[in-house]
C-alpha cells in the first residue's frame, strides 16, 4: 500500500540523531510488548508479513509520532483480533470471556532461545527456472498495490541491474493476505543513484533492493 | 478476487482497525499490561517466557556477536573469503543464524566502496549478529534519507566520505539480511582476535561509521 512507511526519497523528517549508549528498551513496557508479539508468532503463528501488513495499516499520523514498540502493540492487538483468538470486549477489559478456552501450547520460558534461533525461513524450493539472471538489464514494474508490497515506490518504474540470485523466497504480497507462500524467485537489484534521483546524485553510488520475480521485468 | 473487492476490503478492514485501536486506553504500558494478563490467561503467552525473551535480547543478543564475525575476518583471508562469498553458511557454522537472521550477505568496506544498510520500508535488521536496532535506524529521518543523500546521512554520524568513493546503500526489502564487514584500521597489527573483537562497533557493521583504532 502507498502508505507512510514507504518513506525512501522523501524529504522534510530533519537530520538523524543517535542516542549515545541507547539501551535496548527505555521502557520495561517495550520489551514485553516486543516479546508477545515475536512470540505470537508460535502459536498461533502469524505470519511476520501480516505484522509488517498491520503495522502499515496504522493511521499514517500515529505511524510517524508513536513510539515504535507502541505500535508493535497495534500489531498483537489487531493480530489477535482478526483471527478471532481474542475479542475486543476481552481486549478492553484485560480479561477473558467466562468459559473461554485455554491453549497449553505457549513457548515455555527454557525454549526460549531455540524459539529464536531456529526460526522458521522464508526459502522455499521452486521447480521452475528463473525467468532472469544474474547481469540482465530489469525494469521495476509500475503498480499501485492496496495491500502489503515490498516494492519500495522510489524504485518503481526504475531500470537496474541484477546482482544476485538467492532462489525462491515466499511473496510477502501473497502471505500477508493469507493467500499461502506462493514463493517466487527472489533477486538483488542494483539501482545507480542516478537512474533513481536524477543528475544531481553522485554518479558513482548506487542503491540495491531485494525484488521478487513478480515485481520485475526485462528491460 | 477482483481488484476493486480487494481494494474494497482492505480499506474497510483498515477502518476498522483504526476504529478499535481508538476505543483503547492511550497509555501503552497499560495496555501491555491488559494484553498480557489476557494472553496469560487464555494460555497464549507466559509471562516467564516474556522475562526470558527480553533479557536474551537485553544480554545475550548484540553487536558482539557481529563483531565476533568481522575480526575472524580481518585475521583469517580465508575465512573472509568464504564469508564474502556465503555469508548464511559460514555464519550457520558458527551457529549465529536465528530470528530475523537466517539469509546473510556480508558487505566488505574498502577505501574505494562503502556499502550501508538501512530498511526504508520497516526496521528489518541482522537481529542475530547485531541485536535488536536502535531508535536512529528506525526513524524516519534515517529511512528516508539514507537512499536518496546517503553522503548527507553519512556527515550526520561525522563521517565524511571523498566524493570518489563509492556508496552502495543496500534497502532491506525482503528476508535478506546485510552485514557490512568494515576496514580494518591501521595501527592493529599488534592486537590479537580478541583486542579486535572489542574494537568493532555496531555502527561499524550498519556501515554509519569506521571502526577506530
Amino acid at each position: 500500500m502507498n502508505s507512510i512507511h514507504d518513506m525512501g526519497g522523501m524529504h522534510g523528517f530533519g537530520t538523524v540523531h543517535a542516542e549515545p549508549d541507547e539501551p535496548t528498551f527505555h521502557e520495561a513496557w517495550e520489551g514485553r510488548a516486543a516479546a508477545m508479539v515475536d512470540i505470537l508468532t508460535y502459536p498461533p503463528s502469524f505470519r511476520v508479513d501480516r505484522f509488517r501488513y498491520l503495522r502499515e495499516t496504522l493511521r499514517p499520523d500515529l505511524y510517524l509520532t508513536q513510539n515504535y514498540y507502541e505500535q508493535w502493540l497495534y500489531i498483537a492487538e489487531q493480530a489477535l483480533l482478526e483471527s478471532g483468538y481474542i475479542s475486543a470486549e476481552e481486549l478492553a477489559r484485560g480479561k477473558a470471556a467466562p468459559g473461554a478456552a485455554k491453549r497449553e501450547d505457549a513457548v515455555r520460558a527454557d525454549a526460549v532461545w531455540s524459539f529464536l534461533h531456529d526460526r522458521a525461513h522464508s526459502s522455499r524450493t521452486l521447480s521452475t527456472a528463473p525467468l532472469l539472471a544474474v547481469g540482465q538489464r530489469v525494469r521495476a514494474r509500475t503498480m499501485q498495490p492496496e495491500g502489503h508490497t515490498r516494492l519500495p515506490r522510489y524504485a518503481r518504474g526504475k531500470i537496474g541491474t541484477i546482482v544476485s540470485h538467492h532462489g525462491g523466497h515466499v511473496l510477502p504480497d501473497a502471505s500477508a493476505h493469507g493467500r499461502g507462500d506462493a514463493p517466487e524467485h527472489l533477486y538483488t537489484v542494483r539501482f545507480m543513484a542516478r537512474d533513481l534521483w536524477g543528475d544531481a546524485a553522485n554518479p558513482r553510488d548506487c542503491v540495491h533492493l531485494d525484488l521478487w520475480e513478480s515485481y520485475l521485468e526485462p528491460a | 478476487m477482483t481488484q476493486h473487492s480487494h481494494a474494497h476490503d482492505d480499506s474497510a478492514e483498515i477502518a476498522r482497525h483504526h476504529h478499535i485501536h481508538s476505543e483503547l486506553p492511550s497509555d501503552p504500558a497499560l495496555r501491555v499490561k491488559a494484553l498480557e494478563s489476557l494472553l496469560t490467561e487464555k494460555g497464549l503467552v507466559d509471562p516467564a517466557t516474556i522475562d526470558a525473551w527480553v533479557e536474551t535480547y537485553e544480554s545475550k543478543i548484540g553487536p558482539h556477536n557481529g563483531a565476533k564475525v568481522v575480526a575472524k575476518a580481518w585475521v583469517d583471508p580465508a575465512f573472509k573469503q568464504r564469508l564474502l562469498s556465503d555469508a548464511t553458511a559460514v555464519i550457520g557454522e558458527m551457529d549465529m543464524l536465528g530470528s530475523q537472521g537466517q539469509h546473510i550477505v556480508a558487505l566488505e568496506n574498502t577505501p574505494e566502496v562503502h556499502n550501508l544498510v538501512v530498511c526504508t520500508l520497516c526496521s528489518c535488521y541482522p537481529l542475530p549478529l547485531l541485536g535488536l536496532p536502535p531508535v536512529w535506524y528506525k526513524s524516519a529521518p534515517y529511512r528516508s534519507r539514507v537512499v536518496l543523500d546517503p553522503r548527507g546521512v553519512l556527515k550526520e554520524f561525522g563521517l565524511e566520505l571523498p566524493e570518489h568513493v563509492k556508496i552502495r546503500v543496500w534497502d532491506s526489502t525482503a528476508e535478506v539480511r546485510y552485514l557490512v564487514v568494515p576496514e580494518r584500521p591501521a595501527g592493529t597489527a599488534h592486537l590479537n582476535e580478541a583486542q579486535l573483537e572489542a574494537l568493532v562497533t555496531r555502527d561499524s557493521m550498519i556501515g554509519v561509521a569506521r571502526v577506530q583504532a
